[in-house]
């Protein structure tokens, strides 16, 4: 059997998801026996090179880097798995769903306390850097994902069974304490 | 001693004291029946629909309904849970729950239904409503992000002379639970904990403590929630 | 201040339960209650000030802020929608130089949209300082505007003559029109005022009224079509100190205007179904709850039961019979569609905010005060007048078997002769467009709550759950292939609203939407479900009117509406039947909408998100194509 192909990115995370596939601990060394790594930053490949089975994704979309990064894993990748609160609901960067981008940004860079050396009252709006959404958006309200794997971070057990049952084809039962949302 | 009646649940002959709601019966005879808004010791309001339950093919609340003799009553069936998980995915969309940064996750009852009914993702868009957090009291934080209006404190908190510390506050999709400004000012310690404690989210916060059980030992972490009262 | 609001507490004896009236004197003292009248209020009445706020908050016609010297509160039902309301609303906004929602900056005119107001055979409607304005056009609201800048007088400036019958008392002076399209039975001033009363009674058991309202087959006008004898029944057998008789005027299903039209024209007929009730149930005690939107007729009504009791038809020992007591109070209510349902109107005729009891217990049980109360409609209590005149058999020749009598509809929309219509039961739906003159008609919402068959009549064995039987409403929009179905509780239930939409009628952006809102509005918020569901469903019926909806939307919509089933009162369980109704019937429209080969849609677009921090940081919003 050919072994399928992974690609895995992070959004709008912190790469607390990432962390939690490494945390699969020994199982890494079965895992890699039955998959392939393409775009990962585990591998550091930067571009897709092959049609990849399953696309995870970290985080949500804060800005317009991400949803082009997203839309990329899209077309690159059969099954596209959220992982993490991040990606399912925004998770904490969201926090600032409630508050007008515009107030956000005058806090966070004329007013806010920390920032009393921005004497010049510069404001992040290089062309080359990422435009800021005005809200952060879950994965799901982008493109459409087909598995969502909650958890900050999701458990490694639940990562590993979520695997497992996709590149095998087999069924999925989840013990009570691997699903959490924190 | 009340006179003993006889209900069934999804088939199950159960006895009932008369004057007992049917979740009230459930419960003491090892069949759960999830609640939220409901609370021991407090006048049921069916508010947040959770415990709904079939009878004659019509929906009712377990939580306010007395258990009556003969009655056949549905529960555990796939057309109930799936109303239930989506009341619980729809109140995971109508406010802000961020339960990574919650003083309350893992204690809290909201996200342990959602455990207990494997909820993923909710079926509906996030709202993200825009609402505040009132920090005023210095005794409480009122969060209204994490509110679900369920009535709890309303019904449980009071003072004395029975005046109510929280109160609603206007109507449909603006409807909050607020705090009396007031009263707020000379509440105790002790008030202030029981409104936390009776708080089945992180919308009331004693101030000054937070996050002081470590994950893993917290009330829901190992077992779902209502798995006290199954046999 | 303080001491004129001392005075209205003393008024009600600081009695909480009358906070409604506490209230309503506040408002009409100084036109909104501040943080400091609050605060007194709590401490006379022994609650905590967010409770007083609770109640103040509920309700649409109470203010915690100070508003204008006249308050324009212009209806937003769709029928005025489709008589180019917009143009009126512009009209208003040019005319006074502020926006809806706020009060000018000299204080003299505030603008707000309010629910239907029961005029939609004459809209766009507007109530202004409690006076309504009918048929408004924006030449109208721009002479009234000129007319108050000027000084003059709100009541000078109606510029039609008052309407027609009892409207042009001289306790309403309304320029509202009963538009009485066709009566029978009810619409008919063919019997002599209070002759039951006078009469009757004195010849007859409580016993013997029950009996006769029973073999009438008479059921709830105001949807439900609950058996009212049975209700009565019910209500005498249950112990209680007091007995209560409500009258529910709160007519607030948009649509319905049929019982303004009842207590205009014939209020002594609805007050004598009140006694008469009164007589048979044992019950003391008589309350009439109102709409605020009425309020123009509250002297009018008063008069009418002050001239009872002076004719001893109200009060001790009614019409000579021993120890038969009782009279009538009218509670105004301050705006709230969801206080139509009997047990929010019992909440709010206890001052509280109007939010649905759960049943069991039913008011008839436990209701007012915890005393056992009988709520009926304006329409079932005029009609058991008429029954107990000329007898059970006389009322059931009229209508069909099971739906015995008549009926009164509340016509609007797309016809020539909106208005109210006495029509029998088992009329059919295309007789009634024939009769209202409505052409090309694409829809019908049929409004109102739906009964069930009438059941074995067991009334020893009698139990909540029976009661529970016939809770189940639900209003509907009909489309052509319904029109042959007949009005009865059998098969089309209606509590008389009928809006016609013609074929020029965008139903999805047009109705549906208007309908939804004003779910949205009128919701109490208590039940997550109602609280939370209408306003989703209603960004996903955007979703597809904004072409980014695909089939699977229809497919949730409808199986979303399964969860709303499942909230406590009849105005939640059917707040998603605009959608869940124009779906089952005009599932084509929805399917013109979506794409039809996707699978997946969002609503997320890239380059409007961008917009407003790209504003901020003074960004060209940029995309490359590649």
């Amino acid at each position: 059997m050919a072994k399928k192909v992974i690609a895995t990115t992070s959004l709008a995370g912190c790469f607390g998801c990432h962390m939690s596939i490494l945390d699969i601990d020994e199982r890494i060394l079965d895992l890699i026996e039955l998959v392939e790594f393409n775009k990962s930053p585990i591998d550091d490949i930067k571009t897709f090179t092959k049609r990849v089975d399953i696309g995870i994704i970290e985080g949500g979309c804060c800005n317009s880097e991400n949803v082009e990064v997203l839309k990329y894993f899209r077309d690159n990748c059969d099954i596209l798995i959220s992982l993490g609160e991040c990606a399912i609901m925004g998770g904490l960067p969201a926090l600032r769903n409630g508050i007008p981008i515009e107030e956000c940004l005058q806090e966070a860079y004329l007013d806010g306390p920390t920032v009393k050396l921005n004497t010049k009252k510069i404001l992040p709006n290089d062309a080359e850097l990422p435009q800021l959404l005005d809200n952060v958006y879950p994965c799901h309200e982008v493109v459409k994902i087909d598995y969502f794997l909650p958890g900050c971070p999701p458990r490694a057990d639940l990562i590993w069974d979520a695997l497992v049952a996709l590149i095998t084809g087999s069924e999925m039962d989840l013990p009570y304490e691997v699903v959490k949302f924190d | 001693m009340n006179k003993t009646i006889k209900l069934k649940i999804d088939g199950k002959v159960i006895p009932a004291e008369e004057g007992q709601t049917i979740v009230q019966a459930a419960h003491s005879n090892g069949i759960y029946i999830p609640t939220l808004c409901n609370f021991e010791g407090a006048k049921p309001k069916g508010c947040c629909r959770m415990c709904t339950i079939k009878i004659n093919n019509r929906y009712m609340t377990a939580c306010t309904t007395p258990a009556a003799d003969g009655m056949e009553v549905e529960n555990n069936t796939a057309e109930i849970n799936d109303i239930r998980k989506s009341i619980i995915e729809l109140l995971f969309v109508s406010g802000n729950h961020f339960c990574p940064s919650c003083e309350k996750s893992g204690n809290c009852e909201l996200q342990a239904l959602a455990y207990r009914y494997e909820m993923m993702v909710p079926r509906f868009p996030y709202t993200f409503p825009q609402k505040g957090v009132d920090a005023k009291s210095p005794k409480i934080v009122k969060d209204q992000n994490r509110c679900i209006s369920c009535k709890r404190c309303i019904k449980t908190i009071e003072d004395e002379q029975g005046r109510k510390y929280f109160a609603f506050k206007d109507r449909g999709y603006k409807l909050e639970v607020v705090i009396d400004e007031e009263m707020a000012k000379t509440m105790t310690d002790e008030i202030a904990q029981l409104a936390m404690d009776n708080c089945p989210v992180g919308s009331i916060l004693k101030k000054e403590i937070g996050y002081n059980e470590p994950i893993g030992t917290r009330k829901y972490d190992k077992k779902p929630i209502g798995s006290e009262f199954e046999v | 201040m303080k001491e004129k609001i001392n005075q209205i507490i003393s008024k009600y004896n600081s009695d909480r339960s009358r906070l409604m009236d506490i209230l309503l004197d506040i408002h009409d003292e100084k036109g909104y209650v501040d943080k400091n009248d609050v605060n007194q209020l709590a401490k006379s009445l022994g609650i905590s000030a967010a409770e007083v706020k609770e109640t103040v908050s509920f309700y649409h016609f109470f203010s915690d802020k100070p508003r204008a010297k006249y308050n324009i509160y212009l209806n937003n039902s769709i029928t005025a929608c489709m008589r180019d309301r917009s143009s009126v609303k512009e009209a208003f906004e040019k005319a006074c130089g502020t926006t809806f929602g706020h009060v000018t900056e000299d204080g003299m005119f505030g603008l707000y949209n309010t629910s239907c107001i029961g005029m939609n055979d004459q809209g766009p409607a507007a109530i202004i300082n409690d006076i309504v304005f009918t048929n408004l056009t924006p030449y109208r609201v721009s002479k009234l505007i000129e007319g108050l800048k000027a000084g003059n007088e709100l009541r000078s400036l109606i510029y039609e003559s008052n309407g027609d019958g009892n409207n042009a008392d001289p306790d309403m002076h309304a320029m509202v029109n009963n538009n009485i399209r066709k009566g029978s039975i009810l619409l008919n001033k063919d019997y002599k005022k209070f002759d039951v009363i006078e009469s009757e009674l004195a010849k007859r058991s409580p016993e013997d009224v029950i009996q006769m309202i029973e073999d009438s087959d008479l059921r709830g006008r105001g949807g439900a079509g609950f058996p009212t004898g049975m209700k009565w029944r019910f209500g005498r057998r249950v112990e209680g100190d007091h007995r209560v008789i409500i009258c529910n005027a709160d007519e607030g299903e948009p649509g319905t205007f049929k019982d303004r039209v009842m207590l205009t024209e014939f209020p002594d007929l609805v007050f004598e179904g009140m006694v008469i009730a009164a007589f048979a149930t044992g019950a003391d005690i008589g309350l009439v709850y109102l709409r605020y939107e009425y309020k123009y007729m509250l002297k009018y009504l008063n008069r009418i039961l002050s001239e009872m009791r002076e004719k001893k038809f109200l009060g001790q020992n009614i019409s000579g019979i021993k120890d038969f007591n009782f009279d009538i109070r009218i509670q105004l209510g301050a705006g709230a569609y969801v206080c139509g349902e009997e047990s929010a109107l019992i909440e709010s005729l206890e001052g509280k905010r109007g939010e649905p009891r759960d049943k069991p217990p039913f008011p008839v049980e436990k209701g007012y005060l915890n005393y056992p109360t009988i709520v009926n409609n304006v329409e079932t209590l005029a009609s058991a007048v008429r029954i107990i005149k000329n007898g059970a058999a006389w009322y059931s020749q009229f209508g069909t078997k099971d739906s015995t009598g008549t009926k009164l509809l509340s016509i609007s929309g797309d016809c020539k002769f909106p208005g109210i219509y006495e029509v029998d039961w088992g009329t059919s739906i295309r007789e009634v467009i024939e009769m209202c003159g409505a052409e090309k008609v694409q829809a019908i919402q049929v409004g109102g709550p739906s009964g069930m068959l009438i059941g074995p009549r067991d009334f020893d064995n009698l139990s909540s759950s029976d009661l529970m039987k016939w809770y189940k409403p639900s209003g509907m929009m009909v489309a052509e292939k319904f029109f042959d179905r007949k009005l009865s509780y059998s098969d089309l239930p209606t509590g008389g609203s009928m809006i016609i939409f013609n074929m020029e009628r965008d139903l999805l952006r047009d109705v549906v939407m208007n309908f939804m809102e004003f779910f949205i509005e009128e919701s109490c918020g208590s039940c997550s479900t109602c609280r939370n569901l209408p306003y989703i469903m209603k960004m996903k019926l955007e979703k597809i009117l904004n072409g980014h909806g695909v089939r699977k939307d229809i497919d949730d919509l409808l199986s979303w509406g399964k969860t709303i089933k499942a909230s406590r009162c009849g105005l939640g369980q059917t707040a998603a039947n605009p959608i869940l109704s124009s779906i089952v019937n005009f599932r084509h429209i929805y399917e013109q909408h979506v794409q039809a080969m996707a699978d997946y849609d969002n609503t997320f677009d890239i380059v409007k998100s961008v917009e407003a921090a790209n504003k901020f940081v003074g960004r060209k919003t940029e995309f490359h194509s590649n």
